[in-house]
């Protein structure tokens, strides 16, 4: 998009759009937090485009990818609050990827903190705009109008323009350099309960589109057989049988990338996806095994017990001399928990469009990271970076951090490059996607303990080990300190502790699944302080409570978490427990469970669980989650993503484990990678906010995941007598 | 290849495709029609889910033969008239989709419930909606928004 006549303001571009209407381009790079002046006013170029079309609509387009978290709604709530448009008329779109807009990433639960001061500065700047177009229009005092619904009104006489009608005049209008943005008392869209989500209308009616409706003019579509044992290569293939397959045009090799985590492979490429399927079932290839071939579930398993059965090889963080205390204990409380590889499975399976014609490449691409897409598939197939485009595609189904890695990207770009003409859509199959994930590292930890006479720990000790993240890419170096995320940094007060890591190696890719490594740490630690708490004889939720203080951590990395606010921990854990009734009476058989979260992204969350257990089966009847994230701008979309971590953590919790044989994935379907259903989902869902106007607004896609596994042990273990100590719960 | 004669959304419809393509590849490479998801081909995730006859079929494991003569309701169609099924309305009003992608199963296996009973209990929804996988976690509200298509279809304002 581009604009005529710009002028500008600190970080706000605005002028009469191409096609008519008014254009008002911002700046929002990440970390541009809350209401401190932008510090790269003077020099980053806009990202974020609103426009005002003749007939009324408002169309924003960001450069954040929408997988479900409704990022779309959110940042144009922004907008059309302070620009006060009729919401039925606002257009999401979604940005293609350019180097201009500067890192295009989604994850971290971070677009609203990047983005929303500055979005309704743009929106508040827009109307005064359209106001002071109004007045010279009707001639009357700018100060004698109202707005409304995307329409200027002059009440005392009876009329009223259209915003539409308004936008060529107002890109004429000299930019307001001060505007006021409206009091939280003054809002209509803004903290209001039952705002419509934008995509919801296309996404019912079936016009909604994803990566894997990306249609276009001669398009072909690719299946790949990919080596299923992680480092495999193609030693030979035969394609004289899948060239028979009516509708299969070509057959084409593809080679890996360990680094950037594309698996070798062979494509069929067809005129329909059918064809490509039936095509590669008809393929014969021969594979090298490669290094990995004999690793298994079972031999990592045994590593990482024998791991933390003693010193870890890194030393995350100390404080005091916990080995020495714990030589010296008579009682050393002890516990092992395991957690296994889990998958993304999106529901959209993994898929890209590319094509390749006249030495440009272009891809039509369902990314969270298409900063990271261009650059791979730039380098990978050593085009210039100025020849490959790459288009997020309007939806994607699903990411949970799946879609940030890019092969999906370079492998598309490299079919699309030997084909060399026609677009290419590279569909994945169930399968494909189960075994060629970036998992959520297995991992086994250890801690032990001993208490005072008061009951609370005097030391503690944390050993763990897994296949770290950032070792799958073959990286090289120390990988405690982001491993133990939710682990090194916790705020109970324990004077002696430590926390080691030790490296587990693995042909495995592993990558960030919801809330990463918090996931496995959460579990471990908050199951452990409720061993603490039944040893000590006390209540666990007020044994929290009383070990939350303003103990300095050593700080296991440089964190712009820290320090966590030891009032909001004990504010949050405090609402979940009033509001499930912490203490009352329940249903023969029912226990409750508490847990919180290492502050996830700088949110605060606090979860009770309702369970129990009948005829071998964990049932969840009841989930309260308290939540401190500053404010609350759309609380109907903050509690869908809060439900859905949720779930998905349960999902986890009960069925989904991925487990390796012979260097490959056992699970290829979902008769083996069991997902929750509707019948196993809880009842209830129960979302309380912990009231908080004064601090900067925080993200909310991933925190109410970490803190479900061990509120879900925490109940099971007090419905049965039985602690489940590793996942999927198997009781 | 073979012409097939069918009804799709209401309109006689000639497809050309092999007759053990799956309807859910001929809908949407051969017809055009995308609102029909793949999830995982083997009938577990009710994404691809249409109506056959009326009857909430999984479109990955029905043949273009098979449906040859029949017709065929899309997500596309569901609406008639230019009115929106009660479901969907449910689904807007209550905001149930995330990521969206298995919603078009998820409203198909819900509307044919609805069409066969006025008033499900959670035990009805859970029964017909159990081969629907949703990884956004949306279930909750799915039952909230059968019941309440149940409320719109007898008439309850919101």
């Amino acid at each position: 998009m581009s604009s005529s006549t710009l002028s500008r303001r600190e970080f706000l571009w605005v002028g009469a759009a191409l096609g008519g209407g008014l254009l008002v381009q911002v700046a929002c790079r990440g970390g541009a937090k809350a209401e401190s002046p932008p510090s790269d006013a003077k020099t980053a170029p806009p990202n974020i485009f609103i426009r005002i079309a003749p007939d009324d609509t408002v169309h924003v387009t960001i450069p954040k990818s929408e997988m479900g978290q409704g990022v779309r709604t959110a940042l144009a709530l922004f907008v059309a609050e302070e620009l006060d448009a009729d919401w039925s008329k606002v257009r999401p779109e979604a940005a293609a990827f350019d180097p201009q807009l500067g890192s295009q990433g989604t994850g971290g639960s971070g677009s609203v903190l990047d983005t929303h001061s500055r979005l309704r500065v743009a929106g508040a700047t827009m109307r005064q705009m359209l106001v002071v177009a109004a007045a010279q229009q009707l001639g009357v005092p700018a100060s004698e109008l109202t707005t409304k619904d995307s329409c200027v009104y002059h009440t005392a006489s009876n009329r009223s323009l259209g915003y539409g009608a308004l936008a060529d005049a107002a890109a004429k209008v000299p930019v307001p350099t001060n505007v006021r943005l409206r009091k939280p008392t003054e809002w209509r869209l803004l903290g209001r309960d039952g705002i419509k989500a934008l995509d919801v209308p296309d996404i019912v009616h079936g016009r909604a589109k994803y990566g894997i409706d990306t249609r276009r003019d001669g398009m072909l579509f690719a299946s790949v057989e990919r080596a299923t044992i992680f480092g495999a290569t193609v030693k030979s293939f035969d394609p004289s049988d899948a060239l028979k397959v009516p509708g299969v045009k070509e057959v084409v090799e593809v080679k890996g990338d360990r680094e950037l985590g594309v698996h070798a492979g062979v494509a069929v490429i067809a005129t329909n996806t059918w064809a490509a399927m039936q095509g590669r079932k008809a393929l014969k290839v021969t594979w090298d095994p490669g290094p990995h071939a004999q690793e298994g579930s079972a031999s990592y398993t045994a590593f990482m017990r024998d791991a933390v059965s003693k010193p870890g090889k890194e030393l995350v963080n100390r404080i005091g001399d916990p080995d020495e205390v714990l030589a010296k204990a008579t009682d050393v409380i002890r516990a092992d928990y395991e957690l296994p590889f889990i998958a993304h499975a999106t529901m959209e399976p993994q898929n890209c469009t590319a094509q390749f014609s006249n030495g440009m490449m272009e891809l039509w691409s369902p990314t969270q990271f298409p900063d990271w897409a261009h650059d791979a598939v730039a380098d990978h197939l050593k085009l210039d970076k100025s020849k490959v485009k790459v288009n997020v595609t309007p939806l994607m189904g699903g990411a949970f951090g799946r879609r940030i890695n890019p092969d999906f990207s370079v492998e598309a770009a490299m079919i699309a490059k030997a084909v060399n003409g026609a677009p290419v859509q590279v569909v994945w199959t169930r399968a494909d996607d189960l075994r060629h994930d970036f998992y959520r590292q297995c991992a086994i930890h250890r801690l032990e303990a001993t208490l005072g006479p008061d009951g609370n720990p005097v030391a503690m000790r944390h050993r763990f080990s897994s296949p770290a993240i950032d070792a799958s890419t073959g990286k090289r170096g120390k990988f405690g300190a982001g491993e133990s995320d939710g682990i090194g940094n916790h705020v109970y007060r324990v004077p002696n502790r430590s926390s080691e890591y030790t490296l587990l190696d693995s042909g495995v890719p592993r990558g960030w699944w919801r809330a990463v490594n918090t996931t496995h740490g959460t579990f471990a630690l908050e199951s452990f302080i409720d061993e603490l708490a039944d040893k000590a004889g006390k209540d666990p939720y007020e044994y929290r409570m009383a070990l939350i203080d303003r103990w300095v951590v050593d700080q296991p990395q440089d964190s712009k978490d820290f320090p966590f606010n030891p009032a909001r921990y004990k504010a949050t854990l405090k609402l979940a427990a009033e509001k499930a009734g912490w203490g009352k009476p329940l249903p023969a058989g029912h226990a409750l469970g508490i847990a919180q979260n290492v502050p996830d992204h700088l949110t605060y969350a606090a979860e009770v669980v309702e369970a129990s257990v009948t005829n071998g089966k964990v049932n969840v009847h009841r989930v309260v989650v308290a939540v401190d994230c500053g404010r609350v701008f759309n609380p109907d979309g903050a509690r869908s993503q809060l439900e859905g971590g949720v779930v998905q953590a349960l999902s986890a919790a009960l069925g989904e484990e991925i487990t390796i044989e012979g260097g490959a994935v056992v699970q290829g379907g979902f008769e083996t990678y069991r997902l929750l259903r509707i019948g196993g989902a809880p009842a209830r869902i129960e979302i309380h906010w912990a009231t908080n106007d004064d601090v900067p607004v925080t993200g909310l896609g991933e925190p109410a995941v970490p803190p479900f596994f061990p509120a879900l042990a925490n109940a099971v273990a007090r419905a049965t007598g039985k602690r489940p100590r590793s996942l999927p719960i198997r009781v | 290849m073979l012409a097939m004669e069918l009804t799709i959304n209401g309109k006689p419809t000639t497809v050309d495709g092999p007759p053990d393509m799956p309807l859910l590849w001929a809908l949407r490479d051969l017809v055009g029609l995308t609102g029909t998801k793949f999830g995982c081909g083997t009938s577990l995730c009710g994404a691809c889910t249409v109506h056959i006859d009326g009857a909430p079929t999984r479109s990955c494991s029905v043949t273009l033969s098979a449906v040859a003569g029949k017709s065929v309701t899309t997500i596309e169609g569901l609406a008639s008239g230019g009115t929106d099924h009660a479901v969907q309305q449910a689904w807007t009003e209550l905001n149930v989709p995330q990521c969206g992608y298995c919603q078009a199963g998820q409203v198909m296996s819900a509307a044919a419930l609805i069409n066969r009973n006025a008033n499900p209990t959670d035990a009805d929804i859970d029964a017909a909606m159990q081969g629907n996988l949703c990884r956004c976690g949306t279930y909750v509200r799915i039952r909230a928004a059968v019941k309440r298509a149940a409320e719109i279809r007898r008439g309850v304002s919101a």
